[in-house]
């Protein structure tokens, strides 16, 4: 790649923000098609019950309702990849959100009417609201049968995740220091500005459309078509479009019940319909973030050489299962590859509760294991006396290592990251300054999925180049844009790669019917598959347009010669064998224009891409160019048992830091200022990855410090934002200081990796360390609140507390 | 039902409503005005702000009939003509301050609003202003950055 980049690293406008500047973006929220209806859900009022009887004959007769459907009256349709949920329920509900009816009307008021006026009759169940309950003996069964109806026995999934390392006797025995612990994480919700809604919409041969809030629209699009065999539609098909997205975060990597049921309304009216979420529905109908519990043991030798590390998760699934249920895929990466740890024992399982059920959101799995090894880690180095960055420091990741998950980590930034984090926090000043300070300063690291992460059988990304006679290129790529600024790597990359200017890109809407197929947009993969997928198929357009201008070069410039005589009498053309150097010349293309290099500096060896295009079209056997990749990454899919296989096709490595001032009177927290390192590869765009980053820095802070949806024997209690705090600009106002390293990835386009998910990994854990160290106590369940902050001071006595305080006088005390 | 008129952009309006109405729905469903966003209903997120006499209030909460007689900006009251953003929206999309976008016309009116009150605000002043917009993509801080940037460029930051 020339190193002289022009749209890369510059900080190119996203292409879609003067539209959404100017309230011109279309959302689901304002598409409309013509005679749509307006689809409403009627939920469970239990959280475990057996459903009596439902009568819908007073919603049947409201006038303006055009269908009221049942589990009863629909065929049907099991949905999640353990096939354990269904779009409607039939006889039994097994969390409070399970969707027992629907209605579409005329109009979002009417049926929201015939809602109310469907009546169920339930018999309540025993029900089990946390794991304890769940696995205690005779506790009642969320499932009573496997998805293939054989008789279950617990309320364990048939989930395990597995690793085993070294040996961890041996490990344990080289300790000189150890620390156990269990950390928890709470239920947290996505949040996503914009939210969640489709239209389904049949055609007169039965195939579908539907408008959905998706990150996968590939995999919904095979989630449907399963959805339309039950309904005796087999081998017809679903064409899914991607609207403008307010957010995702994981929220769309999932197919919903809402969306199978908004199908099914539509099929029995026969017109389209649309379904969307009220804010009270989006908090309490759509799966929030896994709350998990992990008890960690990690140790070190004097020098503070980790000798082993033994992890154990108990994940609270709720009901039903989403693709959320695979987080210990994740939670594999921090557990066996952050840090050098020879012996390494993790295990993680899942367990079914009537709790809503969870799916995926940002770090998917990263965080939470991530504030357990780090916290703790802090702990070992408080126990070994050793400063908390140089225990980290001892065993950091370097280049060029292979893991003990068989995580081939090619560039690796993380001492980078760390040695600026501990500088941006004047490290060494702040943890030696006074022992009665209220004020401290902490710090974790990452490690994450930077190079496509393999959990599905594809890790693959299309993308189709598509010229037109006016030299404009149309990208036609699978991936979502939902905010991150992937429409505008996809422009960068294009224009780079292709030589174009950014303006002649035109990036398509994201349609499985136009769209090459892609995995979905996760796992941080979005600028790093569609950057070496567009990287890939511009040097094939290149290839193609060179083939041709080695044929056409010569009369164009032979007519721009004529032209220019014809304008100015007496004009002699360059020296310059023209019809040689087509033949034998490499060309080049930069701004849409195809010159060859070395060539006198003339305007009339100059041809622009759109003459040349139009010479290529217009003629006997004529062509149209397009070019069409489809990127796998030399990545692996994990044998998830053993928990081993190299996953990505690079890794992004980083490290943050907070420095905090805690009010001992109040409890409250307040951050003075944060510190992110990232090792990004290289950085494509620095106002998005900045952008990126100061976002997932804010879903940090709420992690640590306050979001957390709260539920009362499974009922969701805070479904609004008055109850449900995310930050707001008020508290964001700290000084946040990044710092990008760049390590140039050989996997990477232009060198880059992804970061999407890395800027929230690290955040709780070092705002928890930064807390330990100003007032020595130690939260280990998440959010760390100001009563929690109270009640631990509370209880800190010297002689009882498991690690003594590392100051003489408790700042707390003054 | 009833009737009323009010300016919307600079241009009379006349529509007929029920008394529960909210000013949203007259935008949105009456007037075809789908740049303000309902994020939900509450009052509580600030995605729906528009400028009412001046003043920013969140239209999920304003109830229809008041409008009457009064003066609404709304963000397509915003662009200039021949379709040119004005120098607020063009500052929002120069400095990074847009990503999903869902939040972005809120953030936008309630920025507008406060520099129509004071051209020159301290980033404590803009952080205050945008208490009541939610935004969950950017953290804020180019958000105010695009703010700050509007009301150093021009002073005149409408035009």
């Amino acid at each position: 790649m020339a190193p002289d980049l022009e749209y890369i690293g510059w900080d190119m406008p996203r292409p879609d923000a003067a539209d959404k500047a100017a309230g011109r973006a279309v959302y689901i929220h304002d598409l409309t098609r013509p005679g749509m209806l307006f689809g409403k859900i009627k939920f469970s009022a239990h959280a475990h019950a057996r459903i009596v009887k439902i009568d819908t004959s007073r919603a049947e007769r409201l006038p303006g309702v055009q269908a009221v459907i049942t589990a009863y009256n629909t065929p049907e349709i099991r949905i999640g990849f353990m096939r354990d949920n269904f779009a409607l329920k039939k006889d039994r509900v097994r969390q409070q959100r399970d969707e027992v009816a629907a209605v579409a009307a005329i109009n979002p008021r009417i049926a929201a009417e015939a809602v109310e006026l469907i009546e169920v009759e339930y018999e309540p169940l025993p029900a089990v609201f946390s794991p304890e309950q769940a696995l205690a003996e005779g506790a009642p069964l969320v499932h009573e049968t496997d998805p293939r109806g054989a008789k279950r026995t617990d309320n364990r999934l048939g989930l395990r995740y597995h690793h085993e390392s070294g040996n961890l006797a041996a490990g344990r025995a080289a300790a000189d220091y150890a620390v156990a612990g269990e950390y928890s994480t709470q239920l947290v919700q996505q949040s996503c500005m914009g939210t969640a809604g489709c239209i389904a919409e049949f055609d007169q041969n039965n195939n579908l459309t539907v408008w959905a809030k998706t990150q996968i629209p590939f995999l919904a699009q095979r989630d449907f078509n399963q959805a339309l065999s039950a309904m005796g539609l087999r081998g017809k098909n679903t064409r899914v479009i991607v609207p403008t997205l307010g957010g995702g975060f994981g929220t769309g990597l999932d197919t919903h019940a809402y969306e199978y049921i908004a199908i099914l309304l539509a099929r029995r009216s026969g017109r389209p319909v649309k379904i969307l979420y009220d804010r009270g529905e989006e908090f309490a109908r759509l799966s929030p973030r896994q709350s998990s519990r992990t008890h960690i043991e990690q140790g070190c030798d004097k020098k503070g050489r980790l000798t082993f590390r033994k992890i154990e998760v108990l994940l609270d699934n709720g009901a039903y299962t989403s693709w959320g249920a695979t987080y210990p895929t994740v939670m594999l990466l921090p557990a066996t590859s952050l840090y050098r740890v020879p012996n390494i024992y993790f295990d993680a399982g899942l367990v079914y509760t009537n709790n809503t059920y969870c799916q995926a959101m940002r770090g998917y799995g990263n965080p939470e294991l991530t504030w357990a090894l780090e916290s703790n880690l802090d702990e070992l180095a408080a126990e070994a006396g050793i400063d908390p960055i140089e225990l980290r420091l001892v065993n950091c990741n370097r280049p060029n290592e292979t893991t003990p998950m068989g995580l081939k980590v090619t560039t690796c930034g993380l001492r980078e990251c760390i040695d600026s984090v501990a500088r941006k926090l004047a490290w060494k000043n702040k943890r030696l300054s006074s022992a009665n300070k209220k004020t401290g300063v902490g710090m974790a690291s990452l490690i994450h999925v930077g190079g496509g992460g393999r959990i599905y059988r594809s890790d693959g990304s299309g993308l189709i180049l598509k010229l037109d006679d006016f030299g404009n290129v149309n990208v036609y790529y699978g991936g979502v844009e939902m905010g991150q600024g992937l429409h505008t790597v996809l422009v960068a990359a294009v224009a780079e790669a292709l030589g174009v200017l950014p303006e002649k890109v035109f990036v398509n809407p994201t349609d499985t019917g136009t769209c090459p197929w892609d995995v979905g947009t996760h796992a941080s993969r979005g600028a790093f598959m569609a950057g070496n997928a567009a990287v890939a198929a511009a040097l094939q357009m290149r290839d193609k347009i060179f083939e041709h201008a080695r044929e056409l070069y010569t009369d164009l410039v032979q007519k721009n010669i004529a032209r220019m005589s014809k304008r100015e009498p007496g004009y002699s053309p360059p020296d310059f064998n023209i019809s040689q150097a087509a033949k034998d010349s490499r060309f080049e293309m930069r701004a849409g224009v195809v010159f060859v290099p070395g060539a006198p500096d003339d305007p009339v060896l100059l041809v622009n891409l759109d003459v040349l295009l139009r010479a290529i079209h217009f003629r006997q056997q004529g062509e149209v160019l397009v070019a069409e990749v489809f990127y796998d990454p030399p990545n692996e899919l994990p044998d998830w048992n053993k928990g081993y296989g190299n996953m990505s096709a690079a890794y992004a490595f980083g490290a943050q830091g907070a420095e905090v001032e805690v009010d001992c009177q109040t409890g409250e927290v307040k951050i003075v200022k944060l510190a992110a390192a990232h090792d990004v590869g290289r950085v494509l765009n620095r106002q998005t990855l900045a952008g990126q980053t100061y976002g997932a820095l804010a879903q940090g802070v709420g992690y640590a410090l306050y979001e957390e949806v709260k539920s009362e024997r499974g009922r969701i209690i805070n479904p609004d934002f008055r109850d449900y705090k995310i930050p707001t600009a008020a508290e964001m106002d700290f000084p946040i200081e990044l710092d990008f390293i760049e390590t140039n990835d050989p996997a990477g386009p232009f060198g880059a990796k992804g970061v999407g998910e890395a800027g929230m990994v690290p955040t709780a854990p070092a705002i928890a360390n930064a807390i330990y160290d100003a007032i020595g106590v130690r939260i280990r369940d998440l959010p760390i609140t100001p009563e929690k902050i109270l009640a631990a001071l509370e209880k800190l006595q010297p002689s009882h507390s498991p690690i003594p305080p590392r100051k003489e006088n408790h700042p707390c005390d003054t | 039902m009833m009737r009323i008129t009010f300016s919307c952009n600079g241009k009379p309006a006349e529509v007929t409503i029920e008394e529960h109405q909210r000013l949203i729905d007259v935008l949105r469903e009456q007037l075809g005005l789908y740049g303000t966003k309902e994020g939900c209903g509450q009052g509580e997120c600030g995605a729906c702000t528009v400028i009412v006499d001046g003043r920013a209030v969140n239209s999920c909460l304003y109830p229809a009939p008041e409008i009457e007689g009064k003066s609404v900006l709304t963000i397509e009251g915003l662009n200039q003509t021949d379709n040119h953003l004005s120098a607020l929206q063009r500052s929002f999309v120069e400095h990074g301050g847009i990503q999903c976008g869902f939040c972005t016309p809120g953030m936008i009116m309630s920025a507008r609003a406060l520099l129509d009150e004071n051209p020159h605000p301290a980033l404590e002043e803009i952080r205050e202003a945008l208490t009541g917009n939610l935004c969950r993509c950017t953290g804020y801080v180019q958000i105010v950055d695009s703010i700050k940037h509007a009301a150093c460029k021009d002073e005149k930051h409408g035009a």
